[in-house]
């Protein structure tokens, strides 16, 4: 009797175990909203989650940040195509163990090959005449890779300069698939292949992105849907109603604002809403290479005057981050407390003081209210990035700047801006990981072409070149600190706030964990069901 | 008859030649190409790849020569490739003509339909009742942008049946079709039905008061044929010009139609390419609309002659 009540036990028990593995449904068809065109399919080539959301799903990575865990950090990241990874002792040689059996979209065989290929054209190892990568706005994350071997077709070893803890942690990126050898440039950009759970049926510009279910993928089980459709809905408020009517199970990332979100959430009250910061932050450029904010003094005044408070109430209804250059807990991992980030200038909590201060600079440098230093703020010429402006130029009157808006189409933006035809600036910047590397490297280091400021200080090369050996993780946060100290002081691209929107889907879409350090990560879809 | 014709196909080839140098010449005088915007899109400042990108194009070899290798594709029928997507520029524009000429027939038709026969009823019922109610629909029609008319009337339809009338996939039939342009070209076909009533009724005002309607009525015809055989029929000359104008214009309201409604429709995606500066795409689209204008206009020269027996056009 004892024993039949144990199997009973037992065999409810596995019953209840098991019985979310059997609640995941397979089939459907996942809609999604997109907000635009893709520039191309090539996740390599492109800097914006208009491309990794769309595209993720059609590759692996070697590895990646584990999908289940909200927050992207080095200590969870997890297999993809490279079933294990190691070190030398010297941490200068990352060799990863491949998978074998996995198969292309069409069909010819994966190997270490494709992994070298792949990050070889990333550090232009490759002769003039291939296309695979024509645009690399990542070049300055592998700055440090100086070769990639490769022992036999499933082990392959990366090659660094110097140890460099953050390298798992660009692999493990949406930013960092693995391309086909075999393919060209332009089916990469336009229909690519990849080893991933759904290829691509179709791109079509201006109408839609259709990927179906990969039958041969090498992860069994998985994946769940039978097809995406991402429908390109350029207009907000059609996209926004399409999601109310049922028309998309998704919104497109990020893409519900705050004041948005409470239209969405009466029309449609069982819509599940997650807000969380978009990786970009709104920052000033400041032109230090000509009058009249060449001036240290004047650089640190404008800073002073401003107030991070009405940009975040205007624009995010009060729900946006205050941080410097990096992510501010408890979503990033490498940001300053607040207590600490009060003592960097611009942060402080006393408006009015800062004002003062900025004030008297300004009288020193024979500008008053009837006599003002007359500037243009120079913005792309986009809602997101006009509005900021304009608070900031309200914002330099109180310092007797009298500003000027000076929409800049976005074509000749970044022309613009590398030709220092400006004095003052407002930006957006988006991060890819949430890790100092790609922060610092790409935007305040002399060799990145991202920097688009030319922004030149040896002291702060120095320090990322030394946080970025740094394996301690909790010295490499003081190194950390101590750069974003001297860029606030430095006035290089003041941060004003670090944005944050929300992402809604129906409740009958379950399994997706959206990444809150990393909006470009955790867009493979495999775990992705239909409750219907 | 015969020569006139002549004239007037020479006249339309060398429009079409005035044009695709205005086009081509236009489009470069832009600020920034498409190497500029691609390098841009990916956030980046790279002058190499920027001239790679450049030179892979052909955008670093001189304008005429540019000029001539798309005229000569254009006369062998060879688009060229589009920029962004790589792909033949017919294969691009091709499937996307259908849907916008069907919107554009559809939003005309509407138009007609609703601007004709309320104009003749407003003038017929000068200064009653349904003239003024007649008369503030039409104000409605041009004071009404058509993009706030589209999202009103999405709003309406999740509000009050819970779905909305967008294009999200390819219709499956005739009817279907039908029914999802339909309301888009309400939308965009309401400011020109405005337009077409406004003009129908002050032309039919001021037909109706010649000397030869007096004469018709007091031979004792009736009013349907005083209104419709003898006035309708001359008031008709001015309105056939401006629905012939109209046929242009309403390419400029799709673009915000197509916008709205999410049609995949050629409007939209020629905005789409000139913010790309996808120079293969804009200037043939700008060529076929350019083209449908100038055809346009020769069949309403040629309607006159129907509407009109005493328009003859002189060898």
């Amino acid at each position: 009797m004892r024993s039949r009540v144990a199997f009973a036990a037992g065999t409810l028990a596995a019953f209840m175990l098991a019985a979310p593995v059997f609640a995941q449904k397979q089939g459907g068809t996942l809609k999604i909203s997109h907000r635009d065109n893709p520039p191309s399919a090539s996740i390599h080539e492109e800097a914006t989650i208009s491309v990794v959301q769309p595209f993720m799903a059609v590759f692996n990575n070697l590895v990646m940040f584990d999908p289940t865990e909200k927050t992207n950090s080095p200590d969870k990241i997890v297999p993809d195509l490279a079933e294990s990874w190691s070190y030398n002792p010297d941490q200068t040689k990352l060799t990863f163990k491949l998978r074998s059996g996995v198969k292309w979209h069409d069909g010819k065989p994966f190997s270490a090959n494709d992994v070298k290929c792949t990050w070889d054209a990333l550090i232009g190892k490759v002769d003039e005449k291939s296309d695979l990568i024509r645009k690399n706005p990542r070049k300055i994350w592998y700055s440090n890779l100086k070769d990639i071997t490769v022992g036999s077709d499933t082990e392959v070893t990366f090659v660094l300069g110097r140890p460099q803890p953050s390298f798992l942690s660009m692999l493990a990126a949406g930013y960092s698939p693995v391309y086909a050898c075999h393919a060209n440039g332009r089916d990469m950009r336009s229909k690519p292949i990849g080893t991933g759970p759904f290829k691509v049926v179709d791109f079509k510009r201006n109408e839609a992105v259709k990927l179906v279910r990969n039958p041969d993928y090498w992860k069994k089980g998985r994946p769940y849907l039978d097809a995406i459709d991402w429908k390109i809905v350029p207009n907000r408020s059609t996209r926004t109603l399409g999601f109310v009517a049922g028309e998309f199970d998704m919104t497109f990332d990020s893409d519900v604002t705050f004041p948005m979100l409470k239209d969405v959430k009466a029309q449609k009250p069982d819509a599940v809403c997650e807000a969380r910061p978009t990786n970009v932050n709104t920052n000033i450029l400041i032109n230090r290479d000509a009058p009249p904010f060449d001036k240290p003094e004047l650089r640190r005044a404008l800073v002073l005057a401003i107030d991070q408070k009405p940009f975040n109430d205007i624009l995010f209804e009060g729900q946006a981050l205050m941080s410097a250059v990096m992510l501010p807990p408890p979503y990033g991992l490498w940001g300053m407390p607040k207590e600490v980030l009060e003592t960097l200038p611009g942060f402080g909590s006393d408006v009015a003081k800062n004002r003062a201060e900025a004030r008297q600079i300004m009288e020193k440098l024979g500008y008053t209210k009837d006599k003002p230093l007359k500037i243009k703020v120079a913005t792309r010429n986009i809602a997101i990035y006009r509005d900021p402006a304009v608070i900031l130029i309200d914002q330099l009157k109180s310092i007797y700047i009298d500003a000027e808006l000076d929409p800049i189409d976005t074509t000749v933006w970044y022309n613009k801006i590398q030709r220092k035809d400006y004095s003052v600036g407002m930006n957006l910047t988006g991060g890819g990981v949430d890790d100092p590397d790609t922060a610092f490297y790409e935007n305040f280091h002399s060799a990145s072409d991202r920097n688009y400021t030319a922004y030149k200080n040896p002291e702060i090369d120095a320090l990322i070149d030394k946080q970025s050996a740094e394996l301690d993780r909790d010295k490499r946060k003081k190194i950390v600190w101590e750069i974003e100290k001297k860029l606030a002081e430095d006035g290089a691209r003041p941060v004003i706030n670090h944005n944050v929107a929300n992402t809604c889907w129906t409740p009958q879409m379950k399994g997706l964990v959206l990444q809150h350090n990393g909006i470009y990560n955790g867009w493979r879809f495999e775990d992705v069901w239909l409750d219907r | 008859m015969g020569s006139y014709l002549v004239r007037r196909f020479l006249l339309m080839a060398l429009t079409l030649f005035g044009m695709s140098i205005l086009i081509f010449v236009m489009l470069r005088l832009v600020p920034g190409d498409i190497a500029d915007i691609l390098v841009d899109a990916a956030g980046i400042a790279d002058p190499k790849e920027k001239a790679k990108i450049a030179k892979e194009l052909g955008l670093d070899r001189p304008i005429i020569e540019q000029y001539g290798q798309w005229i000569g594709g254009l006369t062998r029928g060879d688009l060229g490739f589009a920029y962004v997507s790589e792909r033949p520029a017919i294969e691009e524009i091709a499937p996307r003509i259908p849907i916008s000429a069907k919107l554009t027939l559809m939003a005309l038709f509407f138009s007609v339909i609703l601007g004709v026969p309320f104009g003749v009823i407003s003038a017929v019922r000068q200064n009653t009742t349904l003239d003024y109610f007649l008369r503030v629909l039409s104000l409605s029609g041009l004071s009404l942008p058509s993009f706030w008319l589209g999202l009103l009337v999405l709003m309406a339809s999740v509000h009050w049946f819970g779905t909305i009338p967008i294009y999200t996939n390819e219709p499956r039939g005739f009817l279907q079709e039908v029914g999802l342009l339909a309301i888009p070209a309400a939308v965009v076909g309401f400011r020109s039905s405005a337009l077409i009533m406004r003009l129908t009724r002050s032309s039919m005002l001021e037909v109706m008061r010649q000397d030869y309607i007096r004469t018709a009525r007091s031979k004792g015809a009736s009013n349907t044929s005083v209104n419709y055989d003898h006035a309708l029929r001359n008031a008709l000359l001015p309105v056939v010009t401006i629905i012939g104008i109209e046929a242009a214009f309403l390419v400029g309201g799709l673009i915000v139609t197509e916008t709205v409604f999410n049609i995949p429709g050629v409007a939209r995606f020629l905005v789409e390419a000139i913010r790309w500066r996808d120079y293969p795409i804009v200037q043939n689209l700008v060529m076929l609309i350019a083209f449908v204008v100038v055809t346009v206009n020769f069949l309403v020269d040629m309607a006159y002659m129907v509407l009109d027996p005493r328009i003859k056009y002189a060898d």
